[in-house]
């Protein structure tokens, strides 16, 4: 055990001693060497306790290894319950939390929304898609122009967000839903970054790095929010003092209902004969060919209704934020939100709520640590997939049923290959 | 003419450092069909590795090029090697065997991690290294245009062809080179024959983050810069070469990297610089949709 | 003679140098069950491949003819209106089913087109519109006749991953007949069974192309490797060696055919082609 420890600690040591040990600070006329002993120490020293605690704790635990089949079920055992106070929780959060608190309820629930959006082409449909940002920053983009072009205002830009952000994603889709697995998820990589670049570099009508600014805000049926009052304002019309929480208590549940849309229509569509091709899709393509099932399409309507809520989201971060920049729409958001649905289990409504919840709010937490917030972030996403790969709530519930309906492990289901 | 032939010279040597990178993703997706997400952050790490060890090496008074590039070349690549193996004990390894997308959120997780480290570690600010070795051969002048073939270039060609040799030997004459191959083809059936699979798959990362590391070199020797971010497009144009190239397919990876090159190089100078990456990604798309085995890739039938 | 169901005209398939099926010409009639026999390596599954839509033929002709005299050539269609619209369903030779979904599910999906005419309709009934209501409740009766059928009605609501072999082999039969096949293909269907599972299987088939106790009925091609099976049911049988046809005719007369003797005791196992 101790050797093992040590050992650890030897490779540490060569993984640390250069990085850390060695600082380089741009000098005056060259690049110039800052030694830290001290650090490489402790991190030598912490990786060499780690190994050895994360020993001691393995061999006190015989291998005996939680049943993950039982673990998921009395998960979704505590979900039934869990679902309807989480609701009322985040319904009536306005009442009791402060503007801090609901400013980032309202982050939060972007990714909740973001997060079951992309679940219908991840969970169900089993496609890989790693340029999901694409779509946002179509939707987002989509209402500034319009907005800034023909004065509509946020109510009449948002379904046409939406229908232009599913209008690129079957025109993305199109050409490159019959590549399987890998190739699909490199792909759709691509055409996040190549819509980002087009976005950063088309200045005349991006604004390019600088971004739009100057988004409307939305109003409730025609009254505006501002700190002002006067007249045809919210604050104005209700006769009472006009104050900006208004505006981010409006902003929080035009999300909440978007992103309540969202998970309606997907577990409606679950039950439907679309939803079900889906996650016949998702377990066995071939067989679904010989089903007389058209593959393309019943793809391409994944990716399409995906692509909506994505855009439906970008819209209303574009509206809250009233800028945007293509430094929203980087990689690293793609990311965060397939972590969501993995994590939160693959087709599980509430498992992505959850992670949303732990991985956004969480990484709030962690502000206070700047630089090293980020890096905690990573090495959280690699524990937890290491300790639970299939996500915190896994497993499948049949969307039709003769008798009760049972919960069918995680263990038996197929994620898809393409 | 010159321009071109100016342009072909520049193409080929960044098309030379994306194979080197690209050769990893080969490998590791033929090996254990994964997309090593953190791939490009060891070749970033391994930049930055070099520079560290330049920077020491001046200080210590070291005036030789060739030797400093040297000792450079094999502290990075020794050390890059054991951020391979790290990040495929830590990342993947518990992961083998189970669903599909872990180890791929995993290895994003760990490209963050990398990434992240490496600006707390070293600064976020961009590191710029003086130019080692200045100066070249002018091949010929047309209209007061000098077509120019640096040192530097030369260095980087002849080192990633001399590694590819050795690297193209060890995979198809050794017994490690065999027991790569059937674990690429068969990983339980290997096991079942007496190889050592988790030996491999460890090899197999440590080999593919030493000619990251290296190509980490190239680039930081070549560009004159680096900072803590390069590792994500380079890591993406490695892997479209990789997939251009057909992906499990080594001479593919290297004849992907130079295409990509080139296509940039090209589109640079004749097009638009800001557009490059999206001339890369389109060819990227293209390529899958006409060809979607790539250039060097195994026809799979599909199995019914 | 009436116009047969489906006619296999001069098939040939290639895989670059190698020939799997070589200038195949066959009838399957309406209303029988044709076996497709023939050692390993023979091209049986190729050929299903070709006729399913999976692979398209290299050279030849496959006709097929629906009973109202509607028909399609299938090597110029899309794989899945293959199913949709010239009415062969097929089974697999390693058992593909929606291991994560329930046997219900398998079979409400073979039923999608029915279901689901237009991507419009199957997005409009998110909001409770376009009738579907109605088709979902035709669709569970029709699975129920089915599961009754194969005997898997109490099994339902288990996801099919968790079925015994053979239950599995059933519900893949079942799930192809809900998609109201004319002709059903049946890539061995057997294999792995037990004798009693055999005897049942072979029930069902017969029932199948008879129209007997089963929610519908259909014309079937069968590969097979249990002789038992092929001779108690088959009407009609074709023999393959090498990518082509040896002999042709009703049980008894393969039996009796020197050259299927010849080819079945002069030949090795060699692995199938591209199976």
């Amino acid at each position: 055990m101790l050797r093992d420890a040590a050992l650890s600690a030897l490779v540490a040591f060569g993984l640390f001693g250069p990085m850390i040990g060695l600082k380089t600070e741009v000098g005056v006329a060259a690049i110039e060497l800052h030694t830290r002993p001290i650090a490489v120490l402790i991190a030598v020293a912490a990786v060499f306790f780690g190994r050895l605690g994360l020993l001691a704790w393995q061999s006190t635990r015989p291998v005996q290894k939680a049943a993950p089949g039982r673990m998921a079920d009395s998960l979704a055992y505590i979900g039934r319950y869990l679902t309807p106070i989480v609701l009322v929780l985040t319904i009536t959060m306005p009442f009791y939390a402060e503007r801090y608190w609901i400013d980032l309820g309202i982050l939060v629930l972007t990714y909740v929304m973001l997060g079951w959006g992309l679940n219908i082409v991840v969970g169900l449909a089993g496609l890989l898609d790693l340029g999901y940002v694409a779509f946002y920053a179509v939707g987002a983009y989509s209402y500034a122009l319009i907005a800034q072009n023909f004065g509509l205002g946020f109510w009449s830009c948002l379904p046409l967000a939406g229908i232009l952000a599913a209008f690129w994603g079957v025109l993305l889709g199109f050409p490159v839903l019959r590549l399987r697995g890998d190739y699909l998820a490199i792909v759709t990589l691509a055409f996040g970054e190549i819509i980002r670049v087009v976005i950063l570099n088309w200045t005349t009508l991006t604004g390019g790095p600088n971004g739009m600014s100057g988004i409307p805000r939305p109003t409730l049926f025609g009254l505006v929010f501002n700190s002002g009052g006067g007249k045809g304002s919210f604050a104005d019309f209700f006769g009472i003092e006009p104050s900006i929480s208004h505006r981010v208590i409006f902003l929080f549940y035009v999300i909440l209902g978007l992103a309540l849309l969202t998970n309606w229509v997907s577990l409606r569509l679950r039950r439907l004969p679309l939803g079900r091709a889906w996650e016949a899709l998702r377990e066995d393509e071939i067989a679904c060919r010989a089903l007389g099932i058209d593959v393309t399409v019943t793809k391409l309507t994944a990716f399409a209704i995906g692509a909506a809520f994505a855009g439906f989201a970008g819209a209303f971060f574009a509206t809250r934020q009233a800028f945007i920049s293509p430094e929203s729409f980087t990689f690293i958001e793609s990311a965060i939100v397939l972590a969501i649905v993995v994590l939160g289990g693959l087709g599980s409504q509430l498992g992505v709520a959850l992670a949303a919840i732990v991985m956004i709010g969480g990484g709030e937490m962690f502000r206070d640590f700047q630089e090293y917030r980020m890096l905690i972030f990573g090495g959280a996403l690699v524990l937890v997939m290491v300790v639970r790969p299939r996500g915190f709530l896994s497993g499948r519930t049949p969307s039709v049923s003769l008798g009760a309906k049972k919960k069918i492990g995680a263990n038996l289901m197929t994620e898809g290959h393409g | 003419m010159a321009y071109v032939l100016q342009q072909l010279i520049n193409g080929l040597t960044l098309g030379m450092i994306y194979g080197l990178i690209a050769v990893g993703y080969t490998m590791v997706y033929g090996i254990i069909g994964m997309i090593n997400f953190a791939h490009g952050d060891v070749f970033m790490v391994g930049a930055f590795l070099s520079l560290i060890a330049l920077t020491a090496l001046s200080g210590m008074g070291v005036t030789s090029v060739p030797l400093a590039l040297a000792l450079t070349l094999v502290f990075a690549a020794g050390i890059a090697a054991l951020y391979g193996w790290t990040v495929e004990r830590v990342a993947y390894r518990p992961l083998r065997g189970s669903f599909r997308l872990a180890p791929l959120i995993s290895a994003i997780g760990m490209s963050i991690v990398l990434q992240n480290f490496v600006q707390v570690s070293q600064g976020a600010r961009v590191k710029p290294m003086p130019e080692m070795l200045p100066g070249g051969i002018t091949l010929m002048t047309e209209d007061n245009f000098a077509v120019q073939l640096s040192w530097m270039q030369m260095v980087i060609v002849i080192v990633t062809l001399t590694l590819l040799a050795a690297f193209t030997y060890l995979v198809t004459k050794t017994s490690l080179g065999r027991a790569m191959r059937a674990c690429e083809q068969d990983q339980k059936m290997a096991g079942l024959l007496g190889i050592d699979t988790d030996r491999t798959i460890s090899i197999t990362f440590v080999i593919g983050a030493a000619l990251a590391a290296v190509a980490g070199l190239m680039f930081l020797l070549y560009y004159g810069v680096i900072d803590f971010y390069i590792g994500f497009i380079a890591g993406v144009k490695a892997f479209t070469a990789a997939v251009l190239g057909g992906i499990g397919s080594l001479p593919g990876a290297v004849l992907g990297g130079l295409a990509i090159g080139l296509i940039e190089t090209f589109w640079s100078a004749y097009f638009s610089v800001q557009y490059k990456d999206v001339a890369a990604f389109s060819i990227l798309v293209l390529v899958l949709i006409f060809m979607p085995t790539g250039l060097l890739g195994r026809a799979d039938v599909e199995k019914v | 003679m009436a116009t047969p169901l489906l006619a296999v005209d001069r098939l040939t398939m290639r895989f670059g140098g190698l020939i799997a099926v070589d200038a195949l010409s066959f009838q399957a009639r309406a209303g029988e069950i044709t076996a497709v026999i023939g050692p390993n390596g023979a091209g049986k599954t190729t050929v299903f491949n070709c006729i399913t839509g999976f692979y398209r033929p290299s050279e030849g002709v496959l006709q097929l003819t629906h009973a109202d005299g509607k028909g399609f050539a299938l090597t110029a269609m899309p794989g899945h209106l293959i199913t949709g619209r010239a009415k062969v369903a097929r089974t697999f030779q390693n058992i593909r089913l929606f291991a994560g979904m329930t046997v219900l599910e398998n079979l409400l999906v073979a039923q999608h087109n029915f279901l689901m005419p237009t991507v419009i309709n199957g997005l409009l009934a998110v909001f409770g519109l376009g009738g579907h209501a109605q088709a979902e409740h035709i669709a569970i009766e029709k699975a129920k006749l089915w599961m009754h059928a194969t005997g898997l009605t109490a099994r339902a609501d288990d996801p099919a991953g968790s079925l015994p072999y053979g239950d599995q082999r059933r519900l893949e039969i079942a799930r192809a007949m809900c998609t109201d096949p004319e002709l059903l293909c049946l890539d061995e269907p057997a294999a792995g069974l037990n004798p009693r599972e055999s005897d049942e299987l072979s029930d069902l088939l017969v029932r199948i192309r008879d129209g007997r106790d089963v929610a519908g009925r259909s014309s079937i091609l069968l590969i097979e490797h249990d002789m038992g099976v092929v001779m108690r049911i088959s009407d009609h049988v074709v023999v393959l060696d090498h990518g082509r046809k040896i002999s042709d005719g009703t049980p008894a007369e393969i039996r009796a055919d020197p050259k299927v003797i010849a080819a079945y005791l002069g030949e090795g196992d060699e692995d199938e082609v591209a199976a």
